[in-house]
């Protein structure tokens, strides 16, 4: 029997998250009623013309030079003709043999291995409006009108081409994660593939272990998230394979993915392909990416999601606690700041993506909502750290700290949760509880150390758990012993 | 005393600032003027008298407080109907865009307007500007008032039409491969076409992005120099505009060609050329010689191709520029059982058989299979059609040609021809494709009785070199006809 490998690509679509749209001044904001951010420009109204947005400009560079691409010096605008009711010109402003940035690559993490995934380029575009079918299914077919909003039109529309690198659902799925993750770390999209600002198309092939040569590929489309990316991949691989194995032909054609069912299907398709008579756009200038330009766009890059993580891993932070911090930046810059006065990094790695984390979801609020400063954080290791403190009472402390009630001393101190941990200040109690439990110390003397679980946790309870155990249990094995 | 709706710009400008006239007067006398004549020329499709009337008195008032915006206070100038026009119909001559008013001004109107010229109306064009006599119009054609059995040329042979008989003073037209300057020729006007990207295209409806550029019409050369001087400038709105300091226009009107080196395009002489046309241009090239200028004859020789070329890159930019006139967001809707079926529906009704064909050539030239070989081939033309111009500049300051290679033709004598159609563009087109500033200025009258246009080409942002020829062949010509129909005022409709 044949070992099949899979080859898939995958072109992904983000949409800017800039002030204003491509090519005009109209905000972007998806909010709004439908067709009220719209101007002659992006209407397409007769001799209305595009002028670049710098802003959106800027934000591809940024894309293109952390996924480590080549900006190319000068770059083309080119018109892609296709009529649809839906793009206001009958011809989307793209790129076409130039683009912006080329030759890149995106370090992936697929269960501890790393991968290497190429990026062939990535090219700035406008979005399209939106087509609401007024029919009982919502299904064009049987809509007896169409609407139109216009919104949406001109929003600036990063799409980003792979290479035919990625080898597994698994690795598509950790492609596309990690590629969100990056544009997020940039802040030039909020990348929700549930509201359409980040989507994925799978160019999909298969072909025998050992074979250089691609397989005929599908393009699998509507895939609204990471899990269906995962799934579809999945169903399209095995389909081909089965049909390859049968003795069938893979067909190149575009294949819609039903979430419902699990399965992909062929979609309806033209005659003959779809030709978009692309030339280069006359109403714009190349566009001129000088050296300067190139070095601003270098520096301003954020710390990478790749680089964090290798660095909190390297500081001693947890695998998974790194992970969380790798997704959320607000996070991660406490962390450095605690980092930075001194505090153990697993510890403030730990609180912050364990107790503090539950804290923002249970009151549904931002961490900068909250009143935790990095001072707490590095004060509330040393309490822990001197014996103050206990590591449960921490977590109760920083919920108040969290809530507004002050700094981690304060808060101990007015909520009575200082730990005891002065030998002398225990010595009553622990004599009190083995007075109560002389059968229990005798035990002990014999050599029976497995009941000092027992007395620590009665002298926990007598101090309302305020007791170090440590100290206590130090101090009960000191008397058994003949003290 | 000359009929007011006869002045030159300048002369007006004196007159209004004298107080022997108001801008009202100047107005009225307009539309006086258009009262007769557009009955017989048709060079209007919109003559807005309410608009034109207030703004001539907002003009006034202006004068009576005291503020002077320029030489275009109070003027009356006519807009070529493909350029945007807040709250008046813009319908670049298509039945798709019957009715359609646009919400904003197109930057020129804007321009114009700050000056507070008073705008009059829209004239005639071909449809969405592509032809080279007015017959294009869906709104029917416009007449030459020299003569009515003749095409004014085209594409904006409506404002040529108006400034000719007198209803307007002055016109805005636009120039994809000689709209401004063959239209000028055959109805005895100056008409300039500035370099690309001096004058700002937002708001002009689209025909080819790369070539288009929007110019004066006027009866004098230095109200051209004025209208232009009124219109340019970078804009913000514009990508292609210039971004450095307009060009000077009108420093050296009065410097006359002593020294200059002037260069007569070999390809556009002799063979090709009406002999009373290419008769008149040669007197001209001897007393340019005559008053000092170093005249010689210079080759372009790519200028063969560049007609073919420009019948490729024009509709094919054309094919995408037109392709927004859909039905679904303005202008004409024809429905249909489908969306798409409207959209093909609401085109096919809606563009007349000269864009059709030039959308579907255009459209040819860009496929799949094809592009290499027609539009790809047609830029490699047109850098050696530029290269051809860069030879030139070298030896030269200037390049003179004739600017029509006839007077104009009858009504109907070459509509069902378009080859013999697009040969009127032969001594204009390369001005378009290389960028560069060109010029038409009247230099005399055909046995016919028809006016004689001679085109002066410059570098580009080497307007002050145009103008400066233009004005001494305006000189050494001393053309002051006037067609019959501006001077008769009793001619039967």
């Amino acid at each position: 029997m044949t070992d099949w490998e899979a080859v898939i690509g995958i072109e992904i679509h983000v949409e800017l998250q800039t002030k204003s749209k491509m090519f005009c001044g109209c905000a972007v904001d998806f909010t709004a009623e439908p067709n009220t951010m719209v101007c002659p420009v992006c209407l397409a109204l007769p001799g209305a013309l595009p002028v670049p947005n710098q802003e959106a400009i800027e934000g591809i560079l940024r894309i293109g030079a952390a996924f480590d691409c080549e900006l190319v010096e000068h770059s083309l605008f080119h018109r892609k003709n296709y009529f649809y009711p839906d793009l206001p010109k009958n011809y989307q402003i793209s790129q076409y043999d130039i683009p912006l940035c080329i030759n890149g690559h995106l370090d992936i993490d697929v269960d501890g291995e790393e991968v290497t995934i190429g990026i062939t380029r990535v090219h700035m575009e406008e979005d399209t409006g939106k087509s609401v079918h007024g029919s009982e299914t919502g299904r064009i077919h049987d809509a007896d009108h169409s609407l139109l909003d216009f919104n949406r039109a001109g929003v600036p529309l990063v799409e980003i081409v792979s290479e035919p690198d990625i080898r597994s659902p698994e690795q598509a799925r950790a492609y596309a994660a990690e590629l969100q993750r990056v544009v997020r770390s940039l802040g030039v999209s909020d990348v929700r593939l549930e509201e359409g600002s980040m989507r994925f198309d799978a160019n999909i092939s298969v072909r025998p272990v050992g074979q250089e040569e691609f397989g005929t590929r599908a393009e699998v489309k509507n895939m609204n998230s990471l899990r269906s990316l995962h799934r579809a991949s999945a169903y399209e691989i095995q389909r081909q394979i089965a049909l390859l194995e049968g003795g069938g032909t893979v067909k190149q054609e575009t294949r819609h993915w039903d979430e419902g069912s699990g399965t992909t299907a062929g979609m309806r398709s033209k005659e003959e392909s779809e030709d978009y008579r692309y030339f280069q756009e006359p109403d714009l200038v190349p566009l001129r990416v000088d050296d300067e330009w190139r070095d601003r766009v270098a520096a301003s890059l954020p710390e990478l999601p790749a680089s964090r993580r290798r660095r909190l891993a390297d500081a001693g932070v947890e695998r998974q606690a790194a992970a969380t911090m790798v997704e959320a930046i607000d996070l991660a810059e406490m962390f450095d700041a605690a980092a930075s006065l001194g505090a153990d990094a697993k510890q403030v790695g730990n609180w912050l993506t364990g107790e503090v984390v539950a804290y923002l979801r249970r009151n549904e609020v931002e961490l900068g909502d909250t009143a935790l400063a990095p001072e707490h954080l590095h004060e509330l290791g040393q309490m822990v750290e001197a014996g103050g403190l206990s590591s449960t009472a921490a977590k109760d402390v920083l919920g108040y700290v969290l809530a507004g009630e002050g700094a981690p001393g304060d808060v101990a101190s007015a909520h009575d949760l200082t730990q005891i941990s002065d030998e002398g200040a225990l010595d009553a109690e622990v004599q009190k509880i083995l007075a109560e439990n002389p059968d229990v110390l005798e035990r002990l003397r014999d050599g029976d150390m497995k009941p000092i679980g027992f007395l620590v946790g009665q002298v926990m309870k007598a101090t309302r758990g305020k007791a170090d155990p440590k100290v206590v249990s130090s101090l009960i094995r000191s008397k058994a012993q003949g003290g | 005393m000359t009929d007011l709706a006869d002045l030159s710009i300048a002369d007006a400008g004196a007159g209004l600032r004298s107080g022997e006239f108001t801008a009202r007067d100047l107005v009225d006398a307009a539309i006086t003027r258009a009262a007769v004549t557009e009955a017989h020329l048709h060079a209007y499709l919109t003559l807005d008298q309410d608009r034109a009337r207030a703004g001539a008195d907002a003009a006034d008032a202006a004068f009576a407080a005291g503020e002077d915006r320029g030489p275009l206070q109070g003027i009356p100038i006519a807009l070529k109907d493909n350029m945007s026009t807040r709250g008046m119909e813009t319908t670049a001559g298509s039945r798709i865009l019957a009715g359609y008013v646009p919400p904003y001004d197109a930057t020129v109107v804007a321009k114009l307007q700050e000056h507070h010229a008073v705008i009059m109306g829209k004239t005639n064009l071909d449809e969405y500007a592509m032809g080279s006599s007015t017959e294009n119009s869906a709104f029917g054609p416009t007449r030459n008032p020299w003569d009515t059995d003749r095409v004014p040329g085209g594409s904006s042979g409506g404002s040529a039409a108006v400034v000719a008989a007198g209803s307007a003073l002055a016109a805005l037209g636009s120039d994809t491969g000689g709209s401004i300057r063959q239209p000028a020729s055959l109805c005895g006007l100056v008409g300039v076409k500035p370099t690309y990207g001096v004058v700002s295209r937002y708001g002009l409806i689209a025909f080819a992005s790369s070539l288009d550029q929007i110019g004066p019409f006027t009866r004098t050369v230095t109200d051209a120099a004025t209208m232009l001087e009124a219109i340019a400038g970078f804009d913000i709105r514009d990508a292609t505009s210039y971004r450095g300091d307009t060009p000077d226009i009108s420093s050296l009107l009065d410097a006359g060609v002593a020294g200059m080196r002037i260069g007569i395009v070999k390809e556009l002489s002799g063979d090709g050329i009406d002999p009373q046309v290419d008769q008149a241009c040669a007197a001209m090239y001897k007393a340019l010689a005559d008053a000092g200028a170093v005249v010689s004859e210079v080759s372009l020789p790519a200028s063969e191709y560049a007609l073919s070329a420009y019948y490729l890159i024009a509709p094919a930019e054309a094919s995408a520029n037109l392709a927004r006139f859909d039905g679904v967001r303005y202008g004409l809707r024809v429905d249909g059982e489908t969306t798409e079926d409207m959209m093909a529906q609401t085109r096919a009704e809606g563009f007349g058989p000269e864009v059709t064909r030039r959308i579907l050539l255009g459209t040819y030239a860009l496929s799949a299979g094809y592009y290499d070989a027609f539009y790809g081939q047609a830029q490699k033309v047109r850098t050696l059609v530029r290269n051809d111009f860069a030879a030139a500049y070298e030896k030269v300051d200037v390049l003179v040609s004739p600017t029509s290679p006839t007077t104009a033709f009858p009504i109907g004598e070459r509509t069902e021809d378009p080859l013999s159609m697009y040969y009127a563009d032969v001594c204009t087109i390369a001005s378009n494709l290389a960028g560069d500033p060109s010029g038409s200025v009247p230099i005399g009258l055909d046995d016919g009785g028809l006016p004689i246009g001679f085109q002066i080409m410059a570098p580009a942002l080497h307007e002050a070199q145009l103008f400066r020829v233009a004005a001494e062949v305006e000189r050494l010509a001393g053309f002051d006809a006037r067609p019959a129909l501006a001077t008769s005022e009793v001619l039967p409709a």
